[in-house]
């Protein structure tokens, strides 16, 4: 009989080990990394000498120069390129976040629609999902561009629905005039949380002592919306608004949001909601009927078994690329720089054309987006643990 | 005596099959249903004729733009007159054949990729020599041919060359990827994590602009790559990413126990991978391939906005190059939204039939 091999104790040290080739394999990647970041940086250093590019952030710091067409705070070309910056993202975050809830309400109703009994809303929701998933978002947002700011009316004749104007000038909507009783409304409605929480611990514990069940989501809001309301009758209920009107030349007075803005929110929305519209349709589709039918064998009604039952499995699988859809919103936003969006990418593209300093101004663009993505997943995984079945 | 009292037998029930029953259960079911079928209907019978009148009967087909101008209906002429600035963009008019052949080659050697007969090894080498073919052709300078920088390829070829060669290329990066990621040493496993992370954080466009303004800062002095060869390189490392996390996905699918049985055999780490996981895991992971396959033909528009002029940006030369028929716009982006309908939704569905294919040991 052959002695069996030696333990890999004794031949640590040798090629053969595993243990020690792992280790081998490791430096070597680690060392080629190194060095070929190490080969990079060398270059561009050398070639930012050579051509007399500076580097450093401390341009940050200098006069923009430059106009930024819309923005949520005072802007002008005076001040630094920090402050550019924070418009670029503070108006990033604004297209992003509008689009997000848009795209899940309309995304939501079409994956519904899928499972209509009415044959014309299935065809329609899956025409819809079809062509608009399958036409680059590039081309789709130059085309609502190209609608908003070619075929609209100019704003001497700009379409009038209701309080709204819309034209080549954007769409110009009334907006309250501030007044204090608002900063009360506001705070009737963060006193309204805390109440809306002590109101929802106390039916859970009624639900968990007898059974019943009581609303925990409408009573809650109800008294949310109560306390605000409450508070702005108290303030003396302002009501007064800023309506937009037809002056001599353009619309005049009231909120506006630019054509660019606009041909950006509804070309992102339009194009992620036919996705999440797939990503609902998966959800609903993973729940077994099985748990349905249990559901009714139970005495639940058609809502609660479909709030109790099925819902909170579905969410469970829709949730993680419901994330991923809005990241993808968010990144796609970055196409604002085609239609002349002053989104963070445009921001860093004029900066880059100004300044000429591409690494950094690219650095600023990945700093933001990767936050954002590493923000998101962060909480996706903490989603995650949470939701996920208990297993013994 | 019992008496024996019939009582009156039931009406047929209604028609459940047939057209008039499919109606019935599917359009007309309770008047919650009808009342969406009327309200549906009348929305469609007011937009569909007033689109069919834009379209068609008001439409002008061809002629010159005085035409369209006079014209309430959709002016598909612009197509006629534009079509080959828009498919062929910046290449020289006189040689657009060249483009012509490279496009109908490369679209021919993704077909016959996609029958399963073709999947043998042959292929990859078929694939080599239909790209340098492709190289070839576009660029001349031989046999008479006339030379064409790589500035003026645009297009439809460009396009097709920028998603296929792409994905080509990303696909060897994403294998060594995905496995880097499940592999048990923890410096490799967290460089392909920190990677793919990474990639996948931030926005193609920043990619692309480092392509563009950042690499020829990276390369040693007078070294110089031209652009087309610099934007293949920053989608191909883009797609790699998310293609290495589909692939991940196949391979997490493999149950433990065909590595174990493959340990027992005596196999080493790469025969395992090669013999055992990796034809497994992919015939699993191609309808998602697909679907990456499709979001990159997609994301070639982008290539636009760092002036190479594939097919979204040789339209928009050809539109805005033109006063005259400026105006039109509209017609030209519906022509090239139809090409890329046309490719993204055929590719969807055979990623549908594939699925079919590929798992049928799976299936009972």
């Amino acid at each position: 009989m052959t002695p069996p091999p030696a333990s890999a104790k004794t031949t640590r040290w040798s090629w053969r080990s595993q243990a020690f080739r792992a280790l081998a394999y490791q430096v070597l990647a680690v060392g080629f990394i190194g060095i070929l970041v190490w080969y990079l940086a060398h270059n561009t250093a050398t070639n930012m000498r050579q051509r007399g590019i500076q580097s450093g952030f401390d341009f940050l710091l200098g006069t923009a120069g430059f106009d930024i067409g819309e923005s949520l705070f005072a802007f002008d070309s005076g001040e630094s390129y920090l402050q550019a910056y924070l418009v670029g993202v503070t108006n990033t975050l604004r297209v992003a976040l509008l689009g997000i809830f848009l795209t899940t309400v309309l995304g939501t109703l079409l994956g519904i629609g899928r499972f209509s009994r009415n044959a014309l809303v299935r065809g329609l929701c899956r025409v819809y999902v079809e062509i608009f998933r399958n036409i680059p978002v590039l081309l789709q947002l130059l085309m609502w561009y190209l609608l908003c700011t070619e075929l609209l009316p100019d704003m001497a004749n700009a379409w009038e629905l209701g309080p709204l104007f819309l034209s080549k000038g954007g769409l110009n909507f009334p907006i309250p005039v501030w007044a204090p009783g608002h900063a009360m409304a506001a705070w009737g409605l963060l006193l309204g949380l805390p109440l809306a929480w002590l109101w929802r611990s106390h039916a859970k514990n009624r639900f968990n002592a007898t059974g019943v069940p009581r609303s925990m989501v409408w009573a809650p809001l109800a008294v949310v919306l109560a306390c605000g309301l409450i508070a702005w009758l108290l303030g003396g209920a302002p009501s007064e608004t800023n309506r937009p009107f037809r002056g001599e030349f353009a619309i005049e007075n009231g909120g506006a949001l630019t054509p660019e803005f606009l041909a950006l929110l509804i070309g992102l929305t339009l194009y992620t909601a036919a996705f999440v519209a797939e990503v609902v349709r998966g959800g609903i589709q993973s729940v077994p009927q099985g748990q349905a039918e249990a559901a009714s064998a139970l005495g639940l009604s058609q809502s609660h078994s479909m709030r109790l039952v099925q819902l909170p499995q579905a969410l469970r699988v829709i949730i993680p690329p419901l994330t991923n859809q809005y990241l993808n919103l968010t990144k796609n936003s970055s196409l604002a720089v085609a239609i002349g969006y002053p989104d963070v990418v445009s921001i860093a593209n004029t900066a880059i054309n100004q300044t000429g300093r591409a690494v950094e101004c690219i650095a600023l663009i990945m700093v933001v987006y990767l936050t954002t993505s590493l923000l998101t997943a962060l909480l996706m995984n903490w989603y995650n643990a949470r939701s996920a079945i208990q297993e013994r | 005596m019992t008496s024996h009292t019939f009582i009156a037998p039931r009406p047929a029930p209604a028609a459940a099959s047939g057209w008039l029953g499919w109606c019935k259960s599917n359009l007309f079911y309770d008047w919650k249903t009808s009342l969406g079928t009327v309200l549906i209907g009348l929305i469609v019978l007011y937009v569909l004729p007033r689109l069919f009148n834009w379209g068609v009967t008001d439409a002008v087909l061809s002629g010159g733009y005085e035409a369209c101008h006079a014209a309430q209906g959709a002016c598909w002429a612009v197509v006629r007159e534009k079509f080959r600035f828009i498919l062929f963009g910046r290449y020289p008019h006189e040689e657009h054949w060249r483009a012509l052949i490279c496009t109908v080659l490369l679209l021919g050697l993704i077909v016959v990729s996609c029958t399963r007969a073709f999947w043998r090894t042959w292929l990859a080498g078929l694939w080599i020599g239909v790209l340098l073919l492709y190289f070839a052709l576009m660029r001349g300078g031989f046999a008479g041919l006339r030379y064409v920088e790589t500035d003026l390829w645009s297009g439809l070829p460009l396009t097709i060359l920028l998603a296929s060669l792409s994905m080509v290329m990303a696909f060897p990066i994403a294998v060594l990827i995905a496995l880097g990621r499940r592999s048990g040493m923890p410096a490799i496993r967290s460089l392909c994590t920190v990677y793919v992370e990474l990639i996948r954080g931030v926005p193609l466009i920043s990619v692309l602009f480092m392509a563009s303004f950042m690499f020829p800062l990276l390369m040693p002095q007078g070294f110089n790559i031209d652009v087309l060869i610099r934007v293949l390189a920053g989608i191909t490392l883009f797609a790699a990413a998310y293609m290495a996390e589909v692939i991940r996905g196949g391979l997490q699918a493999i149950p433990k126990g065909q590595i174990e049985a493959a340990a027992t055999l005596g196999l080493s780490y790469w025969q395992t991978q090669r013999k055992i996981v990796l034809p497994q895991a992919l015939a699993m992971v191609v309808p998602g391939l697909m679907n990456n396959f499709i979001s990159t033909f997609k994301d070639t528009s982008l290539v636009a906005i760092v002036s190479l002029y594939e097919l979204t940006g040789a339209m928009g030369m050809a539109m805005n190059s033109d006063a005259n028929w400026r105006a039109f716009r509209v017609e030209g982006y519906l022509f090239i939204a139809l090409i890329y309908f046309v490719f993204c939704y055929s590719m969807s569905r055979y990623s549908q039939w594939i699925e079919s294919q590929v798992n049928k040991s799976r299936q009972r």
